[in-house]
């Protein structure tokens, strides 16, 4: 982390115990000023409770939070600067939308006009201004995701927290309301944090992701980092699909390593710190850095026998067996069909790894 | 009244038109029986002439309303004068059922709400808890009310040990008397309809408000109360309408000088001093009254939603 970017929210070996049970163990993240950050993780890993830990909804059984730089994790809620998306909305059922948008700023003691001007044009940014005087329940679920988020921003809070807010609404329009989201997001210069089960979600929004799991951060960083550089198994097999291979290490030099997998087919790649000669580990690789030929163009490369091939899209899939039985799957691209030879089932192909893609994991 | 107050209802579907007519004949039999009939005799009795050992003679006549709201003298003869004395106890009653009804909102709704807020499993316990006392006959339970408020009562005897007080604080016999017995005995129908309004409500919301930066007060003033308002109005109206009709807390409690219309209409009903026909019309005055005062209110409310 530079040290000239400003931390918006520090959060410090924050623990979360209800009971015995223990939701968060020890989570230190530093979340950067005008990011849109990402927690990432399955279902029950704590990614709410984190969130609400820093609205102020749940308090800190460990640990310490702080927001530019003032600890606020005995603040009540309504006295820290930062607003949030709610899952189902939360939306007032008993005021119009534009009552909605403009009720924080009425509590933050602006006058009712102020309060309705600046609300007006908060429904303007996200496109509701002809239903200003509707009931919540008058709107569609996509219209009342658009006025939690309208209500949310129009405090002007340092930093929005969002919980799953697509979640209930279909593909199609999730898909709207994310590149919505990432460009309200450039535009006003809130630091998001963004709460998703999602991996595919948190890839395409995010500056950087937590990836989170049973209470435990696992990785941090740049989409890019996380999908191609993942630290453990958890997340290269969270994050996209992989290949996962057990690989014995057998020689590491400078920054190569040379492992051995079953029935003695052998491959290297790039050495990982923490994992040394001996060690029994994963290999991960993903689908689409993996290229089939007719013959061997390398040391590296793997024969196997082509099971299938599964149309998905963009891409082909082909299911291939090595020939120490494990399973390993190729992708390729539609728009490369022109250039690479589709293998049908029964055929023979090698399977080589482009360089550096391949991915020695620590635990 | 606190369906239309509530703004969430499903509206029935065409479907079901035609079995709707037959399916509602049990409760139209019910009001016809337990609401029309009965007020249409006191209609009728209110118009006929008294008879002077109770009961009536089927001639008609204005005498009970005229009885109710004009003086006309000892022997009747003199020119008519607006008799106070029935007005003020309406007027009192009207009072004291108000304050009743403010004395168990105030109470009552903390009440609800904290067993609103309780773990599921044990706000049944808690809603049982409350309605305990209410197994005991009504009548027992102010006598009892009566006992223990005494001069020489053990409350007063408690608070002289105690050393709080010197002398027995005088509550029998005072309107406070009345408040206490009145909120006593209609405290669960202020407490039921709020329970189950707050624990209907989403809490979500409250979240949401804190979030927007709204007090603990402002919360309750701007979400809460909005959300669970057709419960205190349902709880509002099962207290203050009984409490304006009560007879035993004011008659038990209260003396002679707090009387109240239960007690006025109740005499005319017993024994050979009654007089059935004014005893009807007082009823009816007192049944238009409150149906006027739930009027108002709903139209009140009605405007409050349609400004905000
Ligand atoms: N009030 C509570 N009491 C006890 N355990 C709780 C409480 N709230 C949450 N938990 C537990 O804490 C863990 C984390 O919950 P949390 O809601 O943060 O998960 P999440 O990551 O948001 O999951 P999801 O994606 O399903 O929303 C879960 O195992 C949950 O059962
Ligand atoms: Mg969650």
């Amino acid at each position: 982390m530079t040290d000239d970017t400003q931390i918006a929210v520090d959060v410090r070996d924050a623990v979360k115990r209800y009971g015995d049970f223990t939701a968060l163990q020890q989570i230190s993240l530093g979340i950067r000023d005008n990011e849109f950050f990402t927690l990432l993780g399955p279902s029950g890993c704590g990614k709410t409770t984190l969130l609400r830990m820093i609205a102020g909804f749940e308090d800190v059984t460990e640990g310490a939070i702080f927001l530019y730089g003032d600890e606020i994790e005995t603040l009540p809620p309504h006295q820290r600067p930062v607003n949030t998306v709610f899952q189902n909305y939360a939306l007032f059922p008993h005021m119009t939308v534009l009552e909605n948008v403009g009720f924080g700023l009425e509590m933050l003691g602006q006058s009712k006009a102020a309060a309705r001007t600046r609300a007006a044009e908060m429904l303007e940014l996200v496109q509701l201004s002809q239903f200003a005087s509707r009931k919540p329940a008058q709107l569609s679920g996509g219209q009342q995701q658009r006025v939690a988020l309208a209500r949310a921003l129009a405090p002007a809070p340092k930093v929005l927290l969002l919980d799953e807010p697509l979640s209930a609404l279909d593909q199609k329009l999730r898909k709207a309301m994310q590149i919505e989201l990432k460009h309200i997001q450039r535009e006003t210069g809130i630091t998001f944090i963004f709460v998703t089960h999602d991996q595919e979600e948190a890839l395409t929004m995010s500056d950087r992701i937590a990836v989170m799991s049973a209470g435990e951060l696992q990785q941090l960083g740049a989409p890019r980092d996380i999908y191609e550089l993942p630290r453990n198994m958890f997340v290269a097999d969270f994050i996209g699909d992989t290949n996962l291979l057990e690989v014995t290490v057998d020689e590491v030099t400078e920054c190569r390593a040379a492992c051995s997998l079953d029935g003695g087919l052998t491959l290297s790649c790039e050495a990982v710190e923490g994992v040394r000669k001996g060690a029994q580990v994963h290999l991960s690789i993903r689908p689409e850095r993996l290229v089939l030929s007719e013959t061997a163009t390398g040391a590296d490369s793997l024969r196997a026998r082509v099971l299938e091939n599964i149309f998905i899209g963009t891409d082909i899939a082909t299911l291939l067996v090595l020939d120490n039985g494990s399973e390993i799957t190729v992708r390729t691209s539609n728009s490369e069909r022109g250039s690479k030879r589709i293998f049908d089932a029964g055929q023979m192909a090698f399977v080589t790894m482009e360089r550096g893609a391949a991915r020695l994991l620590r635990d | 009244m606190a369906g239309g107050a509530a703004s969430s209802g499903s509206t029935a579907s065409d479907t079901y038109a035609g079995a709707r007519h037959w399916l509602l004949m049990p409760s139209w039999f019910v009001l016809l029986i337990f609401v029309a009939a009965p007020v249409a005799m006191m209609l009728v009795y209110s118009f006929l002439t008294k008879e002077f050992r109770g009961g009536v003679i089927w001639e008609f006549s204005l005498g009970a309303y005229d009885q109710f709201f004009f003086d006309r003298g000892l022997f009747g003869d003199d020119p008519p004068q607006i008799d106070w004395t029935y007005i003020n106890i309406f007027w009192r009653s009207i009072w004291q059922a108000g304050l009743a009804t403010v004395l168990s909102l105030l109470i009552g709704f903390p009440t609800a709400y904290f067993i609103a807020t309780r773990p599921e499993r044990s706000r049944a316990l808690w809603v049982f808890v409350i309605t305990i006392p209410y197994w005991v006959n009504l009548l027992i339970r102010t006598v009892s009310m009566k006992f223990l408020l005494r001069d020489q009562g053990p409350m007063n005897d408690f608070l002289i040990w105690t050393g709080v007080i010197d002398d027995p604080l005088r509550i029998i016999n005072t309107n406070l008397a009345v408040q206490l017995g009145l909120f006593y005995s209609y405290l669960p129908f202020m407490v039921l309809p709020i329970y189950a309004a707050v624990e209907r409500y989403n809490f979500t919301l409250s979240e949401a408000a804190a979030d927007l930066y709204a007090s603990k007060w402002a919360t309750l003033r701007r979400v809460l109360l909005p959300a669970v308002k057709p419960g205190v109005i349902a709880g509002c109206i099962l207290v203050f309408v009984p409490s304006l009709g009560a007879f035993l807390a004011p008659d038990l409690l209260g003396g002679a000088r707090n009387f109240m219309i239960g007690s006025l209409i109740e005499e005319q009903f017993k024994g050979n001093a009654g007089n059935w026909p004014f005893g009807a019309a007082a009823s009816m005055i007192l049944l238009t009254l409150v149906l006027i005062i739930l009027m108002v209110f709903a139209r009140q409310q009605r405007r409050m939603g349609d400004m905000r």
